[in-house]
């Protein structure tokens, strides 16, 4: 059997709004296990940016507990979950967060700075290696303003990849792009998982939802779904509206 | 984080914005360049002063006839006639610690030779005069002795006399000029001095016998001052006391009054003139001071902005894994190298100012290393001070809402 990513058990968050209390969070349990590829889907106020957060150790959880990994986050200190985000997940958002005017290889190397075991001339043949992986090699010294949205997405991708994360949380990773980029994207992500990465998605979108193989839904603050998906694949999607174009 | 990584992140988000970065840094860079130029140009002027003073001649001793009062009413500077020949006579027999001694008695007087005349003033010396305010001949001979006792009617003249009398480049020696209506032969030219540190010329003079002065041109007996010189600079004080005595004496002054003279000794004049020049000095530095702390308020202005227009940079940063500290160390070291690199401008661009200064105004160049070390200091804290607040702010933000942040 393969072996848990992430558990979470009975998760709760509650933020404090003035006097009221709000519960983004009501007791959520499910787990990820080793290459999953999961969408995770909601309308928004459904909680799925609490969750990610949580995820992704940016936030910590009123009450219920997060295993990642082997590691509990209940009892960690702000400096420790920093570490934890450095070496265990690899994030990619919805508008890229990519410095400006820093190429597009300086980018990636960037989480490695805060990884004092990796040495600085190990750093930039990581970075390039995860370049090739999205497949921007021929792309590695240009500025963000330089490269189109979806390769901006890839050099994000990459970035993430760079510390070989035990998962990759991506918060609507396709929402700033066209479909047929988007579908880029998933294709770039379905490959990725095939090599056994694990996938964490949000989205919104049920067709991006289509491409991952299982979906937890929310629903105001609760998991109303979580089930295995009839998988489809991105590539063959990208051909279809390629073929819908020479039409 | 290690510093390296540290100090690499900083220069990388330094080189992003050269013109944001060249601007913040401008106002340090101003700053210790005033700073530098400010301390070099008193030090130099300080210097000149002291060496202008010494080539006046370092050992000398100045006496005048002390203020008088009458009636209650000051009579001003040297209006008293107890300088005689009396007491250059005794000072010239009985001291052991004054090299030489010459009377001063002074008039103004139009000079005339040919068509050309020229208004200065006429100055009744001893032979010794030359060696105690370290004057030279050029051409020609000094009056003697033997001039003094004949009251001879001859003259030694400075270049600037000679520039506005022999007009035509005519040899001035042997030469006979008028004193209003009386005739002097010049015998000597003095070599060329300069400027004093008054800015005084000092070629503009003309020295005679002070006998010929006192009986031909004024009618008076007394000195108007005695010049001295001590066997050396360091027995000065030993001279001016000495002198004190047997002037004392000489003019029956009981013990308990106060001298009816004033002595002076150069190195009064020079601790006197040093204190004016250091306080300068000071006060220009301090003044400088103000630009360097008006610049660090515009590096923290900038890095408080940079922090705010950085926010998702620095929630991206945190996300991946930076600590608070390594974000607080990052812009700490940024303000740090940005005044460290503005602080080494300004250090540079404020000795070549100073040099200029030193050739412009004529004085010597002095580099002060402990100004560039202070500056040097000066500038790390800058950076440290004006720095802390904005990398604080950086470093306590909330990743979420800052990644949120548009």
């Amino acid at each position: 059997m393969a072996k848990d990513i992430l558990r979470v058990e009975k998760l709760e968050r509650i933020f404090r709004v003035g006097s009221e209390d709000v519960h983004a969070l009501r007791g959520i349990s499910f787990s990820i296990t080793e290459g999953e590829f999961v969408s995770i889907m909601g309308t928004s106020g459904s909680g799925k940016s609490t969750l990610l957060n949580i995820l992704g150790c940016l936030d910590t959880p009123s009450a219920g507990d997060y295993i990642i990994d082997g590691v509990s986050i209940k009892s960690l200190s702000k400096n420790e979950l920093s570490t934890l985000r450095n070496r265990k997940i690899g994030f990619v958002f919805q508008n890229y967060n990519l410095l400006a005017r820093t190429t597009a290889v300086e980018n990636v190397e960037l989480p490695l700075f805060y990884n004092n075991e990796v040495p600085a001339k190990e750093r930039r043949d990581r970075a390039v290696a995860a370049l090739k992986l999205v497949g921007l090699e021929s792309r590695m010294e240009h500025m963000p303003n330089q490269l189109s949205g979806g390769q901006q997405q890839r050099v994000a991708i990459a970035r993430a990849l760079v510390n070989d994360p035990v998962i990759l949380l991506a918060d609507e990773a396709t929402g700033n792009l066209d479909t047929r980029t988007s579908y880029e994207i998933m294709s770039l992500f379905q490959d990725l998982h095939s090599q056994g990465k694990t996938i964490a998605f949000v989205t919104h979108e049920p067709d991006i939802a289509t491409f991952t193989t299982r979906k937890i839904k929310l629903r105001d603050g609760q998991i109303i779904e979580d089930a295995p998906i009839d998988t489809q694949s991105a590539a063959d999607a990208l051909a279809a509206i390629n073929l819908q174009k020479e039409d | 984080m290690n510093i390296g990584n540290l100090i690499k992140i900083a220069i990388n988000s330094l080189f992003r914005n050269k013109m944001r970065t060249a601007l913040t840094m401008l106002g340090i860079v101003i700053g210790i360049a005033s700073v530098i130029a400010m301390v070099s140009i008193g030090q130099a002027s300080t210097q000149s002063v002291k060496s202008e003073l010494s080539s006046m001649g370092s050992n000398m001793i100045m006496i005048m006839p002390a203020r008088q009062q009458r009636g209650g009413v000051d009579m001003g500077m040297s209006s008293s006639k107890t300088l005689d020949n009396k007491d250059l006579e005794s000072l010239q027999n009985n001291t052991r610690y004054v090299a030489a001694v010459s009377p001063m008695v002074s008039s103004n007087a139009q000079l005339i030779y040919g068509n050309n005349n020229h208004s200065s003033s006429i100055n009744g010396v001893s032979a010794a005069y030359l060696d105690i305010r370290k004057y030279e001949i050029e051409e020609g001979v000094m009056f003697t002795e033997e001039d003094v006792r004949r009251y001879n009617k001859v003259c030694v003249i400075g270049k600037t006399v000679v520039s506005k009398l022999f007009t035509n480049g005519e040899d001035p020696i042997g030469k006979t000029i008028r004193f209003g209506s009386i005739p002097m032969k010049v015998i000597g030219v003095l070599a060329e001095k300069g400027q004093n540190g008054m800015g005084n010329d000092q070629d503009d003079i003309v020295f005679a016998p002070y006998t010929t002065i006192q009986k031909r041109f004024l009618g008076i007996t007394y000195f108007n001052m005695l010049y001295a010189s001590a066997n050396s600079e360091e027995e000065s004080e030993l001279a001016a006391t000495e002198i004190t005595y047997i002037l004392r004496s000489n003019h029956g002054i009981k013990s308990g009054d106060s001298d009816d003279f004033d002595i002076r000794t150069q190195e009064e004049l020079v601790s006197t003139i040093s204190s004016v020049t250091g306080l300068m000095t000071t006060l220009l530095a301090a003044i400088a001071s103000i630009s360097l702390i008006v610049g660090g308020i515009g590096i923290m202005n900038i890095m408080y902005v940079t922090v705010t227009e950085r926010t998702k940079e620095i929630g991206l940063r945190m996300a991946i894994g930076a600590h608070n500290r390594d974000i607080k160390l990052q812009f700490l070291c940024e303000s740090v190298i940005l005044s460290l690199i503005g602080g080494v401008i300004g250090i540079i661009l404020g000795l070549i100012i100073a040099y200029v200064a030193s050739k412009l105004m004529n004085m010597p160049y002095v580099v002060s290393e402990m100004a560039i070390f202070a500056s040097f200091i000066v500038c790390a804290l800058t950076g440290i001070f004006f720095g802390w607040y904005p990398a604080k702010k950086a470093a306590n933000m909330d990743p979420i809402s800052a990644l949120r942040y548009e």
